[in-house]
């Protein structure tokens, strides 16, 4: 457990000249930022060079840790479980469900802190090797309270079977027991063996009535008996034996008082602490997070237990579990939710801060009814997407839960991404997926600018194919529009794309900065052997050209660029008017003498 | 479907693929690659099913699978593939293309080539470089296709430097059809789609999934008597009439499987939990 009025360690920050300097900080998610200002410590100002980088640093280990991390995983799917546990179950299926699951809890532990082990063994520098293996106390003591909670909050044990329960939670986590009864059972005379007696005392708890025992009149023997009568005192005496005061309660207990009522078992928990600790020392917080179980005080064992860890896995999960027992009264905290949801909100927002786990952290917000959709909102717009495979899993979490802001704001974010990087068709798919008017109407601007400059169009297949989707900006219909004309003409269905091509500017969705092109395009159909534009077609083509010309800005003082680009425009008009009189007098002398076909 | 054995390995999965066998070789599957994604540091894993000195009463190997080698890859794995028994290609998010020669001898990976700017936006001359992620890598020795979301297609050779030919182009591939499918999906779940037309009683469903990867059993569509019904049931209108037997093979559903492989009857998948998941027996 952390010790809370140590000293806290410094940590030196590469470049950051504090003394010369004040340093200003701001608090993240799971980080802090730190820069230098420039306000100098001194009273006079120095123009002295600060460093010019801010930096980024983490406390938290627990979330980096490469055997947690398997914690964390594993847990998210007996999570997962627990929530979609039937509500309809009651009674004793349900407990002995939620019991299981408690257990999957713990055995995830146990294989954390087994692994951890290992490494700490295996460590090749000792101060690694030192803090491995207090990573592995801390999750012994979680393992302990957890185990603890599940006994007396879960499985709720009555009377008689519930020391059977104590009983092993102690032996589990009193190794020394085990590792003496090899040794002594394996001598050739163990009564005779120094350990044996010291064996009975600590391994009663443990093996009960089986180990053999000689009647010789022995002093061991007298305080065997006296402890076995439940004289408190005499146990105490062996007290080295007994590692902690809660192997002495329970120790106590079976020879005192073996069907002890929960209700009962504070008041020989409080005794038993300050027996065993004698007055020598204090109790720790592993002492008093015991001592709010064993008062069944689950409020107070969540609060301590928040205060003593450095990450809220715990917490979270075991309020959580807690919950599903029905145990939490509402605890209202000021923000009005509770005191489950509270904790499963910090939990996952530990989660979003990590580059990986993050993808975790969805599912949680999940299950908090009250604050959970708007965290995750404002979380999953934050995740940096640097690939289109994890934008892709991204915005599919967010399609499930139809947060269509977010997904309108990624796909803009991923339109803007590859608009800058010249993908064209990425950003229209990507504006068509966002269902973004605007952003469509500018990606299709630019197709055409594309279009103007260099006479052909990227990503047909794209533009070929939009479908319904065509509907979304005006543009962007145009776009797909002219471009079918364009198919039309190479198909030689002529009159059709002529139709078009006349419908794209009369219908008003064609740019006026796009007329021209779209006029001049209409020269080859107008210059074809055979009349395809109708006179009536050719009257509004007129109209047309007439209407783009006549809105000429006045020619003012030009330079040559511009009067060059001038020249060809007129060139053009021209071209186009005598293309349009030619075309018109054709048709007319056609529609004439044939019926008007 | 027996047992299928899980591991928890704190890193996404992204790609898993089986070492092939030499040609004619009568062993089955012992090796596999994984690659990792969205991590700060990612790796490329070798593991190992093999021997670890425990037969099972059919004379398989019991055990789950145990990590060989590892070594750093800079950007998310998306793709990975083994060139031959001893070269793994890996395509990665920052655009480059590597090359990995395993040495059996002291178990170690290394890096044997790289081509770091095969995939980009604005090209290595220009002030504005950006590298575009590299999402897909195929190979047929000695040659290495890649493609990217800058929407090019490489084509390399291994021992040259350059690029032998760059095509802009969008790909899409579709597998053909044996009579068994195994797919992997977004929402988690693993499926194998059984059309075998010796199975009496079958059930059909027709699974909604998210984005999927579609993977074809290699030794199966090698067999000779693959016949015209065994076709026609994938490409079947009629759902009452060639039933395929859908098996989920995944004990609980969490997080995304992103990719699967097989090899005879052997299975490996890697998730988004952090887990991968071995079966040695699909078929028993």
């Amino acid at each position: 457990m952390e010790e809370l009025d140590g000293e806290p360690a410094v940590t030196v920050i590469p470049g950051v000249n504090s003394k010369k300097n004040q340093m200003c900080f701001d608090w993240g998610p799971g980080e802090m930022l730190v820069c230098e200002t420039s306000f100098s410590k001194k009273e006079k100002s120095e123009m002295v060079p600060s460093c010019p980088f801010i930096y980024i640093i983490r406390k938290d280990v627990d979330v980096y840790s490469q055997i947690l991390r398997k914690l964390f995983n594993e847990s998210h799917g007996i999570f997962l479980g627990l929530q979609r546990i039937d509500e309809e179950l009651t009674g004793k299926s349900r407990k002995s469900q939620l019991v299981r699951v408690s257990k999957n809890y713990r055995s995830v532990i146990r294989a954390c802190m087994e692994e951890m082990h290992q490494v700490a063994i295996a460590a090749k520098d000792p101060a690694s090797g030192r803090q491995f293996s207090s990573q592995v106390s801390i999750l012994s003591a979680m393992e302990l309270i957890w185990n603890l909670c599940e006994i007396l909050f879960i499985e709720v044990a009555p009377a008689g079977h519930l020391l059977l329960h104590l009983l092993d939670w102690v032996r589990l986590h009193v190794c020394e027991v085990d590792s003496l009864s090899a040794d002594v059972l394996g001598s050739e005379n163990p009564s005779n063996h120094d350990s044996f007696w010291n064996l009975g005392l600590g391994g009663m708890t443990s093996h009960g009535w089986s180990l053999p025992y000689t009647f010789a009149t022995n002093p061991h023997l007298e305080s065997l008996l006296k402890i076995m009568l439940g004289d408190e005192a005499a146990l105490l005496e062996q007290k080295e034996l007994l590692s902690n005061w809660y192997h002495f309660l329970v120790t106590r207990l079976l020879y005192s008082n073996p069907t002890v009522k929960p209700i009962d078992l504070h008041y020989y928990a409080q005794s038993s602490l300050d027996l065993f600790l004698g007055g020598e020392s204090s109790p720790e917080p592993l002492d008093n997070i015991l001592l709010a179980a064993f008062e069944f005080d689950i409020h107070q064992v969540i609060k301590e237990c928040s205060i003593a860890l450095s990450n809220w896995w715990f917490v979270a999960h075991l309020t959580d579990l807690l919950d599903h027992c029905k145990l939490l009264q509402s605890h209202n905290l000021y923000f009005g939710s509770n005191m489950r949801e509270f904790l499963l909100l910090e939990y996952a927002s530990g989660l979003f801060a990590h580059p990986s786990l993050w993808q975790l952290g969805v599912d949680y917000f999940d299950y908090c009814p009250k604050l959970g959709r708007v965290s995750l909102e404002l979380h999953i717009e934050r995740i940096p997407l640097n690939t289109e495979q994890k934008a892709l899993k991204v915005l599919r979490i967010c399609e499930q839960r139809q947060m269509t802001e977010q997904v309108r704001s990624i796909c803009k974010i991923l339109a803007m991404k590859a608009v800058r990087n010249n993908r064209l068709g990425s950003a229209l798919s990507w504006s068509i997926r966002a269902k973004d008017a605007a952003f469509a109407t500018l990606v299709s601007d630019r197709f055409l600018r594309d279009y103007c400059e260099r006479g052909c169009f990227s990503d047909l297949d794209l533009i070929d194919n939009l479908g319904p989707a065509m509907m979304l900006s005006d543009r962007l219909t145009f776009l797909g529009k002219y471009r079918e004309f364009h198919r039309m003409y190479g198909e030689k269905r002529f009159a059709d794309a002529a139709s078009l091509l006349l419908s794209l500017m009369t219908s008003g969705i064609a740019p006026r900065s796009f007329w021209m092109t779209l006029l001049t395009d209409a020269l080859p159909l107008l210059e074809q052997k055979q009349v395809i534009f109708s006179a009536e077609q050719t009257y509004e083509l007129m109209q047309c050209l007439e209407d783009l010309t006549s809105r000429r800005p006045v020619r003012g003082e030009s330079d040559i660029q511009q009067l060059q680009d001038e020249d060809i425009e007129t060139t053009k008009v021209e071209m186009l008017r005598l293309a349009l009189a030619r075309n018109l007098a054709r048709a007319i002398i056609r529609e004439g003498s044939l019926e008007g076909s | 479907m027996e047992e299928i054995y899980a591991k928890f390995v704190s890193q996404k999965i992204s790609k898993t693929r089986w070492r092939p066998l030499p040609p004619g070789s009568l062993q089955t599957a012992e090796t596999f690659a994984t690659g990792s994604w969205d991590n700060e540091e990612n790796y490329v894993s070798l593991w190992s099913i093999g021997d670890f000195g425990n037969l099972d009463s059919d004379g398989g190997f019991e055990g789950d699978h145990q990590l060989l080698c590892d070594i750093r890859h800079h950007g998310d794995v998306m793709d990975l593939q083994f060139f031959d028994q001893e070269r793994i290609v890996t395509a990665s998010s920052t655009g480059c293309v590597t090359v990995f020669l395993h040495h059996p001898n002291n178990q170690t990976l290394s890096v044997n080539q790289q081509w770091t700017t095969a995939h980009y936006h604005a090209g290595p001359g220009s002030p504005s470089y950006s590298s575009a992620p590299c999402t897909g890598v195929v190979c047929n020795n000695p040659e290495i296709v890649t493609v990217g979301e800058d929407g090019r297609i490489n084509l390399f050779r291994a021992d040259h430097k350059e690029a032998v030919r760059t095509i802009v182009w969008e790909v899409h591939f579709h597998p053909s059809n044996p009579d068994h499918l195994f797919t992997c999906s977004e929402d988690g779940s693993l499926w194998h789609w059984d059309a075998s037309t010796d199975v009496p009683e079958k059930l059909s469903l027709f699974h909604q999934g998210g984005r999927s990867s579609t993977f074809l059993s290699h030794s199966i569509s090698n067999q000779a008597n693959v016949h015209q019904s065994v076709i026609s049931s994938w490409l079947s209108t009629d759902p009452a009439k060639d039933r395929i037997e859908i098996t989920s093979l995944l004990p609980s559903r969490s997080l995304s499987v992103n990719s699967l492989d097989i090899l005879g009857p052997c299975l490996v998948c890697g998730t988004d939990a952090e887990a991968i998941y071995v079966t040695r027996h699909l078929f028993s």
